[in-house]
């Protein structure tokens, strides 16, 4: 056979999925190694239990939480769990007062930040700035040189704003050394002194704030990406971007408008006017003050400099679910088992592996060895999910509930579609009278599209549902895609290859009667007739109504080859003119 | 059998054996009709779906200091004073226990309290009662079913696509639809409670249902490809012909998927007695069996029934007709000159 040939080709195909099979088996030794990752896959709250959080909302002004504000912060936390990650989370109210979260493990101390983040975000324009240290005593301005409002403040830039008492508090505020004590949420309307807390970049900055321009409640979305450049290019800058709703997107043009007049009379890009930065506040703390390079008149402003991956996209998830005017307290925090009695998921377990035994049965009855090919696929397929699912649980916190377990158990319906797809042209190109070999790769050809565009739909469904739905649908998407993508990679690159080489083997090739692909069992007719007689197309018997079909398949099988084409004829004849006549009224 | 098996598929390839899938639509599309009213109106009649606690919210007990956590103990004490429910029993921070059932009446909820109380050797107060929220709330639904409708859109018209018409999308979508109606309806029917498995369940059956037409379609593509070509059989019958020549990949395919899912509702859920498998399953063995039946019932009748009255069929069927006739008489002609 020559090098490139088709059984090289297949054995190169194997030897792939060897090697694919091989890095993920090494990742994943590496992620136990390191200690991150384990062997096992994570298993979800209903199979392993985790931990219970109690969560006592705040509502701004002290007013008692009502019923739309415990729905809108359930499905605010939901969001904020399902971003990090396919942990699914179960998230319910209690007495309709308190929302009680529960996660598979224990949380990160990221996780529970997430959780417990308060939400109330807004922006002011900032009307003065300072380093972080609260100013010396001694130095600290006399009462009688603090400034004085003029004159009533007509906008929120207005420095008017500024009154003794603002100031004397923007003074002694320390920001490198800030007080855990949790204050009394600030008035709207009013100036704010505040910090920006210290990050691994930058020092602590403080600042006094106008009031309340634009309210969180009018993001509408907010993403991050790399910065374009001049001419369209990627550049190494990461980016924020914002999307204001209508109300959001008219209120702060007329902010920037303001903002760009400082920006401009400060000098542009070299000028250092704190009043033309607007500070985006998160729980009465600035997370970000961005100068206003321009006037945004579409209420998508891009916000620049100096992020990296990380901080971008923490700001735009700040950004984002900050839209909500509820912080909770963590009243409790307790261990929580599975929700599943073990005994029961035993039983369920057993069940499912006596169902799997009834397939290879039935596999092997059905296909005889060509059976065993799917068993063995099934089996690399399984392999391929679980180190999947292991090294998901390791970089996805991917945890496997009940419904996943199920999932599982019913893919193995749709993977093995695929072979049964595959053999079923095999078989119908060898009722044709091919050769074995080419009727493996014609019935490939086939098989292939309608296994393509039958996967496509799951990848679909899987796809449309993971992005748009939460929760536990979210968590059954991601099976679903997970277990039609391994699927896909065992039929290409195992399945088929392995028929290719089989195809050349005695035992298949010459189609022996236990290798579930016998010509002589499946009928077939053979192209050339011998006598110099080739089967022309017109002889394919066509659609046939037997009146008595139990007798004439028991006298078929009695009569010779030739008798029995000779009676197909006539019966195919007589079969379609009756047929016609039946229709042709 | 096996051998059965196999010239079963033979006389199906070959068209020797053929089942009138399309010829007998009517009554498919009848028997489809009543189910799916009878899916719609018998639930409406019992009162609707029995909604779990994940949907309804219910009630909560929380029992501290336990003498033991058997979780078994706290199932006993509900099951006792509410039959057929499903207590969600779990063990929270060492020695308290957490048990949450369904809304409970007054009497309900004071009995159970009781029987908690002797279950894990508690004093009275020890045991305390409040009303939870659903953990699948409005939120949750609201997502799932626009992603459906998202999903079943972008399907339609990639189909639409790939087949080059829009009426197998149609034909497709519509024994999507008997699938869900029918699954729907008897799990209603068999009172079993909705949970969220269940809703797993129904998305599980909704993507097998569309991907197994789509196999079947496939094939039907092929076969009709060069239709106008062919003066053999006609539109519908070549249709018919490819849904028989799938018919034993549809067999197979199905008992290899149903298999498992049978045997965790019949041996797992029915005998040993695995009651938190039992709805996920049984909206899988149902779903499964009406979606295979509905491509082969449903799907393909309806596709060839959409087609065929396309002016180019309609020729091409006049063609098959003549070109029988024209057999017919030669036949009639010369009976016993067939060759040997």
């Amino acid at each position: 056979m020559a090098r490139t040939g088709p059984k090289n080709s297949a054995l190169r195909v194997l030897v792939w999925l060897g090697v694919i099979l091989a890095v993920m088996t090494a990742v994943l030794a590496g992620g136990t190694v390191a200690g991150q990752a384990s062997w096992a896959p994570k298993l979800a709250l209903d199979l392993e239990g985790g931990t219970q959080m109690i969560l006592a909302p705040k509502v701004e002004g002290g007013s008692d939480i009502n019923e739309d504000q415990l729905n809108q912060a359930v499905a605010i936390i939901r969001q904020r769990v399902d971003g990090s990650g396919v942990a699914e989370a179960e998230i319910s109210t209690q007495s309709g007062r308190n929302v009680v979260v529960s996660l598979p493990g224990t949380p990160s101390k990221e996780t529970r930040a997430l959780i417990q983040a308060s939400a109330d975000m807004n922006f002011r324009p900032v009307l003065q700035a300072g380093a972080g240290a609260a100013v010396p005593t001694e130095s600290l301005t006399p009462d009688d040189q603090l400034p004085k409002p003029t004159a009533e403040p007509t906008n929120s830039s207005d420095i008017n704003w500024v009154t003794p008492e603002v100031y004397k508090k923007f003074e002694t505020l320390d920001c490198d050394n800030p007080s855990q004590d949790k204050q009394e949420r600030s008035d709207p309307a009013k100036p704010l002194v505040t910090c920006e807390p210290a990050t691994e970049t930058s020092p602590a900055i403080k600042y006094i704030l106008g009031p309340v321009e634009v309210k969180g409640s009018n993001i509408k979305s907010s993403s991050f990406q790399l910065q374009q450049g001049a001419q369209g290019a990627v550049t190494n800058e990461w980016a924020v971007n914002i999307q204001f709703d209508e109300q959001g997107t008219a209120k702060f043009k007329e902010v920037t408008e303001r903002l760009y007049q400082f920006f401009v009379a400060a000098g542009g890009e070299t000028g250092s006017d704190p009043k033309a930065q607007f500070a985006i506040v998160l729980d009465d703390q600035v997370i970000s003050a961005p100068r206003s390079l321009a006037v945004i008149t579409d209420g998508r402003p891009q916000i620049t400099g100096g992020f990296t991956e990380e901080s971008a996209k923490a700001l735009s998830d700040q950004l984002r679910f900050g839209a909500l005017p509820i912080s909770f307290d963590i009243q409790s925090e307790q261990q929580i088992s599975a929700t599943l009695g073990g005994e029961q998921l035993k039983m369920g377990l057993l069940a499912g592996v006596i169902g799997l035994l009834l397939v290879v049965v039935y596999s092997l009855f059905q296909y005889r060895a060509l059976g065993l090919v799917t068993i063995f696929s099934l089996v690399v397929a399984g392999a391929l999910t679980y180190l999947a699912i292991a090294i998901l649980g390791w970089t996805e916190n991917y945890r496997l509930s009940l419904a996943g377990v199920a999932g599982l158990i019913v893919a193995i319906g749709q993977t093995a579609d695929s072979f049964i797809v595959y053999f079923e042209r095999i078989r119908d190109e060898l009722r044709e009278g091919r050769g074995l070999v080419s009727a493996v790769e014609n019935g490939w050809k086939r098989a292939k599209r309608t296994v393509l565009a039958s996967k496509a739909v799951n990848l679909l469904a899987a796809l449309v549902l993971y992005f748009v739905a939460v929760g536990n649908v979210r968590g059954f998407a991601f099976t679903l895609g997970l277990t039609a993508i391994a699927d896909l990679i065992v039929v290409f690159m195992f399945t088929h290859p392995t028929l290719r080489l089989l195809a050349r083997t005695k035992f298949f090739g010459e189609g022996h009667r236990f290798s579930g692909l016998d010509p002589k069992r499946l009928g077939a007719v053979p192209l050339y007739r011998g006598a110099g007689r080739l089967r022309t197309p017109d002889e394919k018997p066509s659609v046939v109504r037997a009146k008595n079909t139990g007798a004439a398949a028991e006298a078929e099988r009695r009569m010779t080859i030739a008798e029995r084409r000779l009676a197909e004829k006539q019966e195919q004849l007589a079969g379609s003119s009756k047929s016609t006549s039946k229709e042709g009224k | 059998m096996t051998t059965n098996f196999a010239t079963f598929g033979n006389e199906l390839y070959t068209g020797k054996r053929s089942y009138n899938f399309v010829a007998s639509k009517k009554i498919w599309f009848l028997i489809a009709a009543v189910a799916v009213a009878l899916s719609i109106l018998l639930p409406v009649a019992k009162g609707g779906f029995n909604l779990g606690i994940e949907f309804r919210g219910g009630s909560e007990f929380t029992v501290s200091n336990v003498k033991t956590t058997d979780a078994v103990l706290g199932e006993k004490a509900v099951t006792d004073v509410v039959e057929g429910s499903i207590p969600r029993v779990a063990n929270v921070a060492g020695t308290t226990m957490r048990i949450q059932t369904d809304k409970l009446t007054d009497d309900e909820t004071l009995r159970i309290k009781e029987g908690l109380t002797t279950a894990y050797g508690v004093t009275d107060n020890e045991v305390t009662s409040t009303f939870v929220g659903p953990t699948w709330g409005a939120d949750v639904t609201k997502q799932a079913l626009l992603g459906l409708v998202i999903f079943v859109v972008i399907a339609a018209v990639l189909m639409a696509l790939y087949f080059r018409t829009w009426k197998m999308s149609l034909s497709a979508l519509v024994g999507m639809l008997v699938t869900m109606f029918v699954t729907a309806g008897v799990y209603a029917l068999s009172d079993f409670e909705v949970t969220p498995s269940a809703i797993i369940g129904f998305l599980t059956v909704l993507s097998y249902s569309l991907y197994d037409t789509v196999v079947v379609f496939d094939k039907i593509r092929e076969n009709t490809a060069d239709i106008d070509a062919s003066t053999r059989r006609t539109f519908a019958e070549e249709v018919n012909l490819a849904v028989n020549q799938t018919l034993v990949r549809s067999i197979n395919t199905m008992m290899v998927a149903i298999l498992p899912v049978g045997a965790i509702l019949f041996i797992g859920a029915g005998l040993l007695g695995a009651g938190t498998l039992r709805d996920l399953s049984l909206a899988l063995f149902v779903g499964i069996l009406i979606g295979t039946a509905a491509t082969i019932f449903i799907a393909a009748p309806l596709y060839a029934w959409l087609r065929q009255g396309e002016p180019l069929l309609v020729k091409q069927a006049e063609r098959v007709e003549r070109r029988r006739v024209e057999v017919a008489a030669k036949a009639a002609a010369a009976p016993e000159s067939a060759p040997a």
